[in-house]
C-alpha cells in the first residue's frame, strides 16, 4: 500500500515538475542582454547601499555605452520635515505648453514613437472648469491665448491619498516620505492597473523602447525619476524629484512664462505655496473623489 | 529497486497509452487539433512580435489601456466560474454522471483558467518580471491591490480545478473509489471560490473610483449572472459533443434542465442591466457619457454601438428560446440559444464592458479603441490553446472515467475488478 502511495506520489510530482521546466522555458530564452541583467535585481527600497552602488556604476555604465554622456544618477533620500505641494493659478495660463516641453526635456521622455507627456494642458470654452468632456487636449492655433478659452494644465496631482499606489499589485509604485509618488521602472510589470486607477491620466506608458535623441538627454537624473526608462513600464511626474531634492524648483515651474506656476513646502509656514493656500481661492481637481491631491489651481486674489 | 522498476514501468505505460490515446483518432479529431495547433503556432508568431517591440504593436494607448486581451479574460474567468456552479445543480437534480460532470466541469474550468491566465500574461508588458507577483518572492500588494487578490483567487482555483480532477481520475486509474472524505470538501470548496474568483474580478474594476462606468455596485452580481448565462451555454455544447464521441451518457434532461437554469440567469442579467441603464439615463449625469459611447456613440463616436445592439438582440433572443419550454426542449433551438449567448455575453461583458470604461477617458478625451491583427492572432491563439488543452484532457479523462484506460495490473486481466 505504501509503495503504491509512494509511486503515485512520485508520478504526481514528477508530472508537475516537467511542467513547470516546460512552462518557464521560453521565459528565460527570450531575455535580451540587459534584461537578463536586470532579471534578478531586488525592488530599490530593499537594497541595501552597497546593492544601490552597484546598480547605479552599472546603469552609467549602460548610459555612457547608448548616449555617449556620464550620467549623474542620484539616488538622494526626501529631505526631512518636507511635503511638497503644488500651485497653478488657472487666471494667468495662457497655454503656451512651454511646461509641457520643458518637462519633456527635463525628465528624458521618449520623444517620438510614441511621444510620451508627463504634462497635458486642456483648453476649455469659457464657462466652464469640472466638466472636461468638451475640452480639446491638442489644440494648435497660431497664438494663444485664444479669446473665449482658458487652459487647464494637468499633470500628477501627487495625491496624498493615491488610488495609483493602492492598485499596484507590487509595491512597484509608492509615496516618498517627501510626498512624492514614484516608481521603481526595474520593478513595474507593465499590467497598467495604475493607470486605469488615476482620475488624473496622470501615469503613462512606455508602449514601445522610449526614443530618446543623444543629444537630447539630460545626464543629471534621479534613480527615482527622469533617468532614461525602458519598455513596457509606467512613468510620472515627480516634480523633478532629480531638483526638488537638490534645492532647486521643477522645470516646469521654471519655465512658465506668466508665473503661473508655484510650488513649495506645504509643511513650512513661510513657504509660497502656504501662502498661497491661505490667502487665494484655491480648489483641487476632483477632490470628491477624495484622493487628497497637493495640487492647488488657483485664482487671483 | 523494485519499486523503482515498478514505478519507472507504470509511468511508461501511462506515457504510452496517453500518447497513444491522444493520438489516435477520428478524422475529425485529427483535424480539428491540427487546426487548433496551427492557430497557436500563428499567434505565437505574433505574440513574439509583440514581445519584441513591445505593447505597441497593440492598438492600445495610453487613453484605452486595456482593450481585447483583458476583455477576454473578464469572459473567461465568468466561463471557469460557471462550469464549476454547475455542479450544484448536478447534485440538486441528482445526474446520473455525477462524478464525470464533476471531471468535466473541472477541466473545462481549469482550461478556461490557462486561457485567462495567458490572456494577463500577453497583456504584461514585462514579463520578464512577471516572478515579482509571486508571494513571498516578489512583493505583493496583498491585501490593498485588487489586483493581487486575482492573482491569488485565479491560482487557488486553478490549483482546485486540477487537484479535483487529476485525484478523482487517479482513483478511477487505480480502479478505486475515491476517498470522498477527502475530496470532497475540496469539491464544496470550488463552489464559493468559484463565486468568489469572480467577484473578485468584478472588483477589480468595481473599486476605481476614477471610472465611473465601472465604479457602480450591480458590477459583481451583473458578472455572475451574465456568467451563469455563458458557462452553462458552452457546457451544453460540449456536453453533447462528449455523449456522441463516448461512452458516457447525458440524458437530454439535463441538458434542458441547464437551458432553464440560463434562461433564469439571463432574465437576472438583463434586470440588472435594465437597472444600471435606468439610474444612468433617468439621472443623466455626466458619468452617462461612457453608457452614452456604447449604446448611442459619443460625439459621432460610434464604434461599439453596432455590436451591443446586437449583444442585447442575441441575449433577449436567447433568454426567449430559453424560457419557452418548446424552444427549450428541442436541440436545434437549444444550441442556436446556446450559441447566441456565447456570443452575446461575450460582445458584452468582454469588448463591450472593458472599453467604454476607458472612454472618454478621465480628462474626457475620446479614443476609439479597435483591436488590431496582432490582438485578433494572439487572442486567438489562446483561445486555441485552451480549446487543445481540453480536447487532449478530455481524450484521457474519458477513457479513465469509463475504465479502458486503468493501471497495467487490470489491464493484463490478472485482477478483474468491478467499476463501481
Amino acid at each position: 500500500m505504501r509503495n503504491k502511495n509512494q509511486t503515485r506520489r512520485e508520478f504526481v510530482r514528477n508530472l508537475s515538475v516537467t511542467a513547470l521546466a516546460g512552462a518557464s522555458l521560453p521565459l528565460f530564452s527570450s531575455c535580451s542582454k540587459e534584461e537578463a541583467e536586470d532579471f534578478l535585481q531586488k525592488h530599490f527600497l530593499e537594497m541595501t547601499e552597497e546593492e544601490k552602488k552597484q546598480v547605479i556604476a552599472k546603469l552609467e555604465q549602460r548610459y555612457l555605452e547608448r548616449y555617449g554622456r556620464k550620467f549623474q544618477i542620484s539616488t538622494q533620500k526626501a529631505l526631512p520635515e518636507t511635503l511638497w505641494g503644488y500651485g497653478l493659478e488657472l487666471s494667468r495660463c495662457v497655454g503656451c505648453r512651454r511646461c509641457v516641453y520643458a518637462c519633456a526635456n527635463e525628465n528624458n521622455t521618449s520623444r517620438y514613437a510614441r511621444q510620451l507627456h508627463w504634462i497635458r494642458v486642456l483648453r476649455l470654452k469659457r464657462g466652464n472648469l469640472i466638466n472636461l468632456e468638451d475640452s480639446e487636449h491638442y489644440y494648435a492655433p497660431e497664438t494663444v491665448p485664444e479669446k473665449g478659452f482658458i487652459y487647464l494644465p494637468v499633470q500628477c496631482q501627487q495625491c496624498q491619498n493615491p488610488p495609483c499606489v493602492k492598485a499596484c499589485p507590487i509595491h512597484a509604485t509608492w509615496q516618498e516620505p517627501d510626498g512624492i509618488v514614484v516608481v521603481d521602472y526595474n520593478w513595474c510589470i507593465g499590467c497598467r492597473y495604475c493607470i486605469a486607477a488615476c482620475p488624473y491620466k496622470g501615469r503613462v506608458f512606455n508602449w514601445a523602447e522610449p526614443n530618446l535623441p543623444k543629444d537630447e538627454v539630460n545626464p543629471n537624473v534621479h534613480y527615482l525619476g527622469n533617468r532614461p526608462r525602458m519598455k513596457c513600464a509606467v512613468e510620472k511626474c515627480t516634480f523633478c524629484i532629480q531638483r526638488v531634492r537638490a534645492g532647486r524648483y521643477p522645470a516646469c515651474v521654471e519655465a512658465c512664462p506668466t508665473g503661473s506656476r508655484k510650488f513649495g513646502n506645504l509643511l513650512d509656514p513661510k513657504s509660497e505655496i502656504r501662502y498661497i493656500i491661505e490667502r487665494k481661492r484655491v480648489f483641487r481637481l476632483r477632490e470628491e473623489i477624495n484622493t487628497e491631491s497637493k495640487f492647488y489651481y488657483f485664482f487671483e486674489s | 529497486m523494485e519499486r523503482l522498476e515498478g514505478l519507472l514501468k507504470e509511468t511508461w505505460h501511462f506515457y504510452k497509452k496517453t500518447l497513444g490515446l491522444v493520438s489516435r483518432g477520428s478524422k475529425i479529431y485529427y483535424a480539428w487539433c491540427f487546426s487548433l495547433l496551427a492557430i497557436i503556432i500563428v499567434g505565437f508568431i505574433f505574440y513574439w512580435e509583440q514581445h519584441e517591440m513591445g505593447l505597441i504593436e497593440t492598438n492600445m494607448t495610453d487613453q484605452v489601456s486595456w482593450g481585447l486581451y483583458i476583455a477576454n479574460f473578464t469572459y473567461l474567468v465568468g466561463m471557469a466560474a460557471a462550469a464549476v456552479l454547475l455542479v450544484i445543480p448536478s447534485y440538486i437534480y441528482q445526474f446520473k454522471p455525477i462524478k464525470e460532470i464533476v471531471v468535466l466541469g473541472e477541466l473545462f474550468a481549469a482550461s478556461c483558467m490557462v486561457m485567462a491566465i495567458l490572456f494577463v500574461m500577453v497583456d504584461l508588458g514585462r514579463l520578464d518580471r512577471v516572478w515579482h507577483m509571486l508571494p513571498f518572492v516578489g512583493s505583493m500588494n496583498f491585501p490593498a491591490s485588487l489586483l493581487a487578490w486575482d492573482v491569488l483567487a485565479l491560482n487557488g482555483y486553478l490549483f482546485l480545478n486540477l487537484l479535483i480532477p487529476i485525484y478523482l481520475l487517479v482513483k478511477s486509474y487505480y480502479g478505486k473509489e475515491p476517498n470522498w472524505k477527502f475530496i470532497l470538501p475540496f469539491i464544496l470548496l470550488s463552489i464559493p471560490w468559484a463565486v468568489g474568483i469572480h467577484t473578485v474580478t468584478a472588483f477589480l474594476y468595481n473599486g476605481l473610483a476614477a471610472r465611473p462606468f465601472w465604479n457602480a455596485s450591480i458590477l459583481a452580481p451583473r458578472f455572475l449572472a451574465s456568467a451563469f448565462c455563458s458557462g452553462p451555454a458552452i457546457i451544453i455544447i460540449i456536453f453533447q459533443i462528449i455523449r456522441r464521441v463516448s461512452a458516457i451518457k447525458i440524458e437530454d434532461k439535463a441538458l434542458f434542465k441547464v437551458a432553464e437554469l440560463i434562461a433564469y440567469s439571463m432574465f437576472l442579467n438583463l434586470f440588472l442591466l435594465g437597472a444600471e441603464i435606468f439610474k444612468e439615463y433617468y439621472s443623466g449625469t455626466v458619468h452617462m457619457a461612457s453608457f452614452k459611447y456604447l449604446f448611442e456613440g459619443l460625439h459621432h463616436h460610434n464604434e461599439l454601438v453596432p455590436w451591443i445592439w446586437t449583444a442585447m438582440a442575441m441575449n433577449v433572443t436567447a433568454f426567449i428560446l430559453f424560457l419557452v419550454p418548446s424552444t427549450r426542449k428541442r436541440l436545434s433551438t437549444l444550441n442556436l440559444g446556446c450559441l447566441l449567448v456565447i456570443v452575446g455575453v461575450w460582445i458584452e461583458k468582454g469588448p463591450g464592458f472593458v472599453i467604454p470604461g476607458f472612454v472618454p477617458d478621465p480628462l474626457g478625451e475620446i479614443y476609439e479603441y479597435v483591436p488590431n491583427l496582432v490582438e485578433l492572432m494572439v487572442s486567438f491563439g489562446i483561445w486555441a490553446t485552451g480549446l487543445l488543452i481540453f480536447t487532449l484532457l478530455m481524450k484521457v479523462a474519458i477513457p479513465i472515467e469509463t475504465g479502458e484506460f486503468s493501471h497495467t495490473e487490470y489491464e493484463k486481466g490478472t485482477y478483474t475488478f468491478k467499476r463501481h
